[in-house]
């Protein structure tokens, strides 16, 4: 799909442009806007690098792990049909406090080895209620610091580049919420048919 | 709202005072931790730079061809009516179904406006605040073999729906 849309940007800006004479500034854009996407790529390297290179400390300095406890009660109640003591939860958990910290390399793999634990506790290919639940919120994105958002303002100059980050964090929080509500709504309506 | 400026200012310094009072009390080698983190940092970084030129170059065209602002004006009233930005519906539509396009996205649009417009600053926590629902959905659901997803799509994207109306609502009162 992102191939498909992509693509017809291209081709529907060069066809509009040959139409309506805007074809000098199509053709300045290619080249200007190729160079601009290479220099704010470098310009992400700074806060990146500042960024991992900190929660490399936080991770040795057990403050993951420390996030992770408090979770837990939390997350035992979103997944009732995963048993406390499984080896999911604690995936789950690991999951979802890397991807609040923004470590969405680390995610990835905890995540598939989340659904893996959910996948032989359910022994079916059909998504299990727990499985969607984590889904809907890997979906909604909760993150503390978004910090390649805060790169991109960097490069462009913002007199404030980090004044995102409070409303970042209350549009996620909501998007997290409705995703546990949604997923509650849904699962209901499906019990109560059969 | 100023408390939540306070909050944005204060939380990245606050965090990395608590990490490393932690770490020089557990006697751990912060600053080599630090510096070992930061080359996945670099890394990370290149492997973004052919998603970002791919992206910001096939945007542009759109845009300086007069497509996307003539797509905007058809739009505009519909969108208005509703309370939605027009200039942020592109962004809206991909970030459900590819992240390093919507990253693209964003970036192209607070060059436009700058980074401190409106419409910047709603780019900005559009992006941060949902991730990509089609993608994680693939990727899961595909690593463990999972064939029938049952209502786990309209979730996600119903999910995506409402952060982007919260984070239209909180910047207009934030910022507005």
């Amino acid at each position: 799909m992102v191939n498909l849309i992509w693509a017809l940007m291209a081709i529907v800006g060069i066809l509009y442009a040959m139409l309506n004479g805007t074809m000098d500034d199509v053709n300045k854009a290619i080249i200007e806007s190729a160079n601009e996407a290479v220099t704010l790529s470098i310009g992400l390297i700074s806060i990146l690098v500042f960024w991992l290179g900190v929660m490399k400390i936080a991770e040795a300095a057990g403050i993951l792990k420390l996030i992770t406890k408090l979770l837990r009660p939390l997350i035992i109640k979103i997944f009732p049909d995963i048993p406390k003591d499984h080896p999911a939860m604690g995936y789950i958990l690991s999951n979802f406090t890397a991807n609040f910290f923004g470590l969405g390399n680390a995610a990835t793999p905890l995540g598939i080895k989340a659904m893996q634990e959910m996948k032989n506790l359910s022994n079916s290919d059909t998504a299990s209620r727990s499985m969607i639940t984590f889904l809907a919120i890997n979906t909604s994105s909760l993150t503390l610091i978004p910090t390649t958002v805060i790169a991109i303002r960097m490069q462009y100059n913002s007199v404030s580049p980090t004044e995102i980050v409070g409303t970042t964090l209350i549009a996620s929080i909501a998007g997290v919420t409705s995703a546990v509500l949604i997923d509650r709504y849904y699962y209901n309506k499906e019990s109560r048919r059969k | 709202m100023s408390w939540m400026t306070t909050i944005s200012v204060w939380i990245i310094p606050c965090f990395l005072l608590i990490v490393l009072v932690t770490a020089s009390w557990k006697k751990l080698p912060s600053y080599e931790l630090f510096v070992e983190g930061g080359k996945e940092g670099v890394k990370l970084a290149f492997s973004l730079l052919p998603f970002l030129v791919g992206m910001i170059v096939a945007i542009t065209i759109l845009r300086s061809s007069g497509a996307l602002d003539a797509l905007i004006g058809l739009l505009t009233p519909v969108l208005t009516f509703i309370g939605v930005p027009p200039e942020v519906l592109p962004l809206a539509l991909i970030r459900p179904i590819s992240g390093t396009a919507a990253l693209g996205m964003t970036a192209e649009l607070i060059q436009t406006y700058g980074p401190d417009s409106f419409i910047g600053r709603l780019a900005s926590t559009m992006q941060g605040s949902t991730d990509t629902t089609l993608y994680i959905l693939t990727i899961y659901f595909g690593a463990v073999g999972i064939k029938k997803m049952r209502y786990a799509l309209k979730v996600g994207l119903l999910a995506d729906l409402v952060g982007i109306i919260v984070a239209i609502i909180i910047v207009s009162i934030v910022f507005g």
